[in-house]
């Protein structure tokens, strides 16, 4: 039963990382600006020049011809070449995706220790000016701009993944507070109570339990999160990732770049959320 | 004898590093604002690439960005024959390439076939092509060659700044390179190591080898907050264009680290949509097409306050076409635009416009309403548009403004003609008027207003053609300067342009840089990097 | 109703009512230039000071309240409804249906939306009114953030199928829609008002970065998200710290709203 879901799964990711990647291509190619070139303003070049520059995007024109070619030659490795950075699309994923997956990974950890941290204490310690400490504090970072979060990382000379950890933090706090709060009110909490259990037996073994597959699903969810943080900060901190690179796509209208960095965000968010699934699975079994 | 031999060895040493040596100095850091697209020198079209080439690049002349003098580079001299087609070089002998491969006139005819060939779509290539055909190259001995284009090139040695010269033999192809530095590492998205070029034959006065440094570190930073906290923290020691904002704190600081060269050759403009087939109603398309209307706005906008409040006084007033600091080629019989709201008004008036509650409608009562668009992040241009629409407001005319991103405003602006008014400015411009001949030709596709016109839609358009032509072929510089000076004129006359400002040129150097000398052409702080020193 | 939560709706009142009060507290208006004190320190004239083109910030402050704290709980709404009725519904369902919600979800997530909205500004005229600018922008947020909720209550709505309160209703006669809304749907208050907390400030800082794309708020209207952006000036921020009013009041009323909702969710329970 198991197997079958995760074969299930992982076909259902294989299919979806693609149609995301068609999709994607698909609004690159339609969005106004693509057939554009910044270079054909420079006065210097007369009008071949400029027509050829026209001409360098023919082949993307066609979509369904582009995404199908590129897929053929995506099966010998070729992820094609970066129309903006004129250099191998595998080579610039293969150089910048190792940056990426250590600063989300490490921001990821770090932003949902600090949530669990403090969920576990707000509701230990259930004491009102605390709860209100925690609601603040949440609420200054969640109405910081991201961009300025990342600057003060540059500022403070402390790591990227901090940033994204607190940025991701407030969101997941508020979220992960809500989902245990929900769970004390559960009769068999109630129950637990009137039995003398204590409070941190309670918390681990009956509230945790219940609220955990919705954590399980908000921290699958905090992956895409991350990943769309790891854009400004690592664009103002200067560091050559995923982040950076789609950026820079996005302003080029760089159809093989994005529609590559698209599946592989696809792909990482889907694991990422197929894997929240498949735990939460086994863990409603479990409890049941 | 063993004895003293390695004192006297230490002794040689040290005369050696005092008069033929080069004087090592340390790293300079600075940043790119973008990645380097390429580092192929006959294909750079972005400002990091053109960095590195000027860095690296080995060029037959260079211009003194500081006299603005053509001087002697790889080539020893020069002749330019009577009608412009034809340059004779004369070169250095004994130099090598950072590879060690020699360089002979070999190497110049390969470069030149290189940058000419039509398959390579190359700016610096096609500011050679005035007409068809290709160049031909005579080598007439290792250290000679004669170049003869198809038709007379204006300013023709001047163009060879741009032209970095490659290797014909080397296996390191366009990595081998003739110019002080070379490109040691690139790290994509994070930095680029430059390091000395050990065969770089330049010397000195006092006859020590050249570059001073030992590298230049160049690291990839978009954002400008950044990059001039970087500076203020000293993990870089320039800034090659600082904005105004951070001009000011730095000067307010003690060390003499902010630099004002005064108005740089940029300009900040903006035009009305003039095509014909443009998608705008009709009647829109008969104002923006009216040199009276376009006179008007331009009476209308204080470009003093843009100057004063945007720029903090870092600018000055556009007169016209070309700014000031090009002094050769600026017409000074030109005054600035006086700002006068009444006589904007006045002169609509006498257009058929008129004032209702307020607001400026035309002879059929339409109400006068267009927007301007401008590319999103540049924040001076977003203040700058705010301001004319409060200026505009003045006068009852209702502007929108709107910020788009920048391959959505090219699209608007080169394909679809889908605008009323775009401001946007021209930079990197060069001194001679022909590196703009493509927005002057009104059959070009950069003649922004009107793009690709089959005809010059106007007599004066018609004009401005001629003039053009005449002046790329004239040899005389006066001649030249005759027929650019009208163009100019007509320029003013007709607005097709709005010329708003010229901005200054602000840099900021740390004061462990010396003999920094920040100018107004680019590269405006390290165009003497040969020679800067760290302490 | 608790002291926290009486002050809460008290500071949102109050903030409701400044902005409403901007034309009396700032007649001078949101747009014009005082080109002379362009940049310059609060002053008895400018109380928080002007901005870079000499616009009373005070003033924009109060109008941008007005924009912002209008059209992103409004937005945020719509997210909230729309992450009920797909995330929610299909969790609830179960099976295929919350197999495909949560497929839709995944590539929902992954996208590159900036297109969809670049896209969406090009079919704009170039002479829409700000108002209509306004509203289409915090309209797209809303349909475009419901996501990361929806997953999450794909998940709450796949526990609470089979927990006993709804066996017990289900028992009872009770099915189908009535079951959902009256039953499931409550028990997902606590997820459904996070995300209704959270959309708000992250709808009024997307607002701002939409300006990039033409979207958002035109000038000269002032919005919190725009009036937030000056704060990307860090290296000058600091020495002006007049510039952190606007988040300052939004931190309140973010805060307040969390207080509000917080105990709603606990009388829910």
């Amino acid at each position: 039963m198991l197997g079958r879901k995760i074969a299930r799964h992982g076909l259902i990711l294989v299919a979806t990382a693609l149609l995301g990647g068609f999709l994607s291509a698909a609004m690159v190619r339609l969005a106004p600006g693509f057939d554009t070139d910044e270079a054909a303003l420079d006065p210097h070049l007369n009008s071949q020049s400029i027509q050829a520059l026209r001409q360098a995007r023919t082949e993307q024109h066609n979509i369904f011809r582009f995404y199908l070619h590129s897929l053929q030659l995506a099966m010998h490795g070729d992820l094609g070449t970066s129309i903006s950075l004129k250099q191998p699309v595998s080579t610039l994923l293969q150089d910048r995706f190792p940056l990426t997956l250590r600063l989300v990974s490490l921001g990821l950890l770090m932003g949902w220790a600090a949530v669990m941290v403090l969920v576990f204490t707000t509701a230990l310690l259930r004491v009102t000016a605390y709860d209100l400490l925690a609601t603040f504090m949440t609420g200054l970072l969640i109405c910081v701009p991201a961009a300025v979060l990342a600057l003060l990382s540059v500022l403070w000379n402390i790591p990227g993944a901090l940033a994204i950890a607190l940025i991701i933090f407030p969101r997941d706090y508020r979220y992960a507070h809500n989902l245990v709060n929900k769970a004390y009110s559960l009769p068999h909490i109630v129950t637990a109570r009137a039995k003398g259990l204590s409070e941190l037996r309670i918390l681990f073994w009956h509230v945790v339990p219940s609220a955990g597959p919705q954590l399980l699903a908000l921290a699958g969810v905090s992956v895409s999160l991350a990943i769309a943080a790891a854009i400004p900060v690592e664009a103002l901190c200067g560091l050559a990732g995923i982040g950076q690179l789609a950026w820079q796509a996005a302003l080029a209208r760089d159809l093989p770049l994005l529609m590559n960095i698209t599946i592989l965000v696809t792909l990482v968010t889907l694991l990422a959320n197929s894997s929240a699934d498949v735990i939460g699975y086994v863990w409603r079994g479990q409890q049941a | 004898m063993m004895r003293f031999g390695k004192p006297i060895a230490v002794a040689a040493f040290c005369l050696a590093a005092l008069t033929g040596g080069a004087l090592a100095q340390g790293q300079l850091r600075f940043c790119l604002r973008s990645e380097p697209k390429t580092f192929d020198p006959l294909k750079v079209e972005d400002d990091a690439s053109m960095a590195i080439r000027y860095l690296t690049g080995g060029v037959l002349v260079r211009l003194n960005r500081q006299t603005q003098a053509v001087e002697p580079g790889l080539a020893t001299s020069w002749k330019i024959s009577k009608d412009s087609r034809q340059i004779t070089f004369k070169l250095h002998s004994g130099v090598s390439f950072s590879d060690g491969t020699p360089f002979s006139a070999e190497d110049v005819a390969y470069t030149v076939q290189q940058l000419m060939d039509p398959a390579l779509h190359s700016a610096t290539g096609d500011t050679f092509r005035s007409g068809t055909g290709k160049p031909e190259t005579k080598i007439t001995s290792p250290t000679e060659i004669s170049i003869t284009f198809p038709a007379p090139v204006a300013g023709l040695d001047r163009q060879f700044d741009q032209v970095a010269i490659l290797s014909a033999h080397s296996p390191k192809k366009e990595m081998a390179v003739l110019g002080p530095f070379m490109v040691a590492d690139y790290k994509p998205g994070a930095a680029v190591l430059l390091k000395r070029n050990p065969n770089y034959w330049k010397t000195d006065e006092q006859g020590r080898k050249l570059p001073y440094l030992d590298s230049i570190q160049l690291d990839i930073q978009p954002n400008r907050d950044v990059e001039m906290l970087r500076f203020k923290r000293n993990e870089i020691d320039l800034i090659n264009t600082l904005d105004s904002e951070y001009f000011d704190k730095l000067a307010s600081g003690s060390q003499n680290v902010a630099h004002d060269a005064g108005p740089s050759l940029d300009s900040e403009q903006m035009w009305f949509n003039e095509v014909a087939k443009a998608p705008i109603p009709e009647y829109k398309k008969k104002w923006f097409r009216s040199a009276t209307f376009r006179r008007a706005i331009s009476q209308a906008i204080n470009r003093n306050d843009l100057a004063r409040v945007v720029f903090r006084g870092h600018a000055q007033p556009a007169v016209g076409p070309v700014s000031p600091a090009n002094k050769f080629w600026f017409n000074s019989k030109l005054k600035p635009e006086v700002c006068s709201p009444d006589a904007a008004l006045k002169a609509l008036q006498k257009e058929g416009f008129h004032l209702e509650n307020g607001t400026l409608k035309d002879m059929q009562g339409n109400e006068v309403v267009f927007s301007i668009i401008t590319n999103s992040g540049n924040k001076y241009r977003e203040h700058m548009a705010t301001m004319i629409q409060e200026d505009l407001q003045k006068i009852g005319i209702h502007v929108n403004v709107v910020t788009l991103d920048f391959p959505s405003l090219l699209e608007r602006m080169t394909q679809t003609s889908d605008y009323e008014a775009i401001l946007l400015g021209l930079t990197n411009t060069g001194l001679d008027p022909n590196e703009v001949m493509n927005v002057w030709l009104s059959s070009s596709e950069n003649h922004q207003w009107n793009p690709s016109e089959k005809t010059p839609e106007t007599p004066w358009e018609a004009e401005v053609d001629n003039l053009m032509r005449a002046q790329a072929s004239a040899a005389d510089p006066k001649k030249r300067k005759e027929s650019f000076d009208r163009v100019q004129e007509i320029a003013v006359e007709q607005a097709p342009f709005i010329y708003l400002v010229n901005r200054n040129a602000l840099s900021a150097i740390s004061a462990n840089v010396q003999n920094a000398s920040p100018v107004i052409l680019v590269p405006q702080t390290y165009w003497n990097a040969e020679r800067l020193l760290l302490k | 109703m608790s002291f926290w939560r009486r002050v809460a709706c008290a500071v949102l009142l109050l903030v409701l009512a400044i902005s409403l009060a901007a034309n009396w507290l700032a007649p001078a208006g949101y747009a014009k230039q005082d080109r002379e004190a362009a940049g310059a320190p609060p002053s008895h004239a400018h109380w928080l000071g002007t901005d870079e083109i000499g616009r009373d910030r005070f003033a924009r402050v109060l109008y941008g309240t007005r924009i912002s704290l209008f059209l992103a709980p409004a937005a945020a709404l719509i997210s909230t409804l729309l992450a009920a009725l797909v995330g929610g519904l299909a969790g609830y369902l179960g099976g295929t249906w919350a197999r495909a919600a949560m497929t839709v979800i995944d590539l929902f997530l992954s996208l590159p939306w900036l297109f969809l909205l670049i896209t969406v500004r090009a079919l704009l005229p170039l002479n829409v009114s700000p108002a209509f600018s306004v509203l289409v922008t915090f309209l797209i947020l809303g349909l475009l953030g419901w996501t990361a909720a929806a997953r999450v209550l794909c998940a709450t709505g796949s526990s609470l199928r089979n927990a006993d309160f709804v066996w017990q209703a289900r028992a009872s006669g009770i099915r189908g829609t009535r079951l959902f809304w009256i039953h499931v749907l409550p028990n997902m208050k606590p997820v459904l008002y996070a995300q209704f907390w959270i959309s708000i400030p992250a709808f009024i800082l997307s607002e701002a970065n939409l300006g990039i794309l033409g979207l958002g708020v035109a000038e000269p209207l002032p919005s919190w998200g725009s009036l937030l952006k000056e704060l990307e000036g860090l290296v000058s921020v600091g020495e002006e710290p007049w510039k952190f009013v606007p988040l300052v009041l939004l931190v309140v009323v973010v805060t307040s709203f969390q207080l509000v909702l917080s105990k709603q969710d606990e009388v829910a329970a």
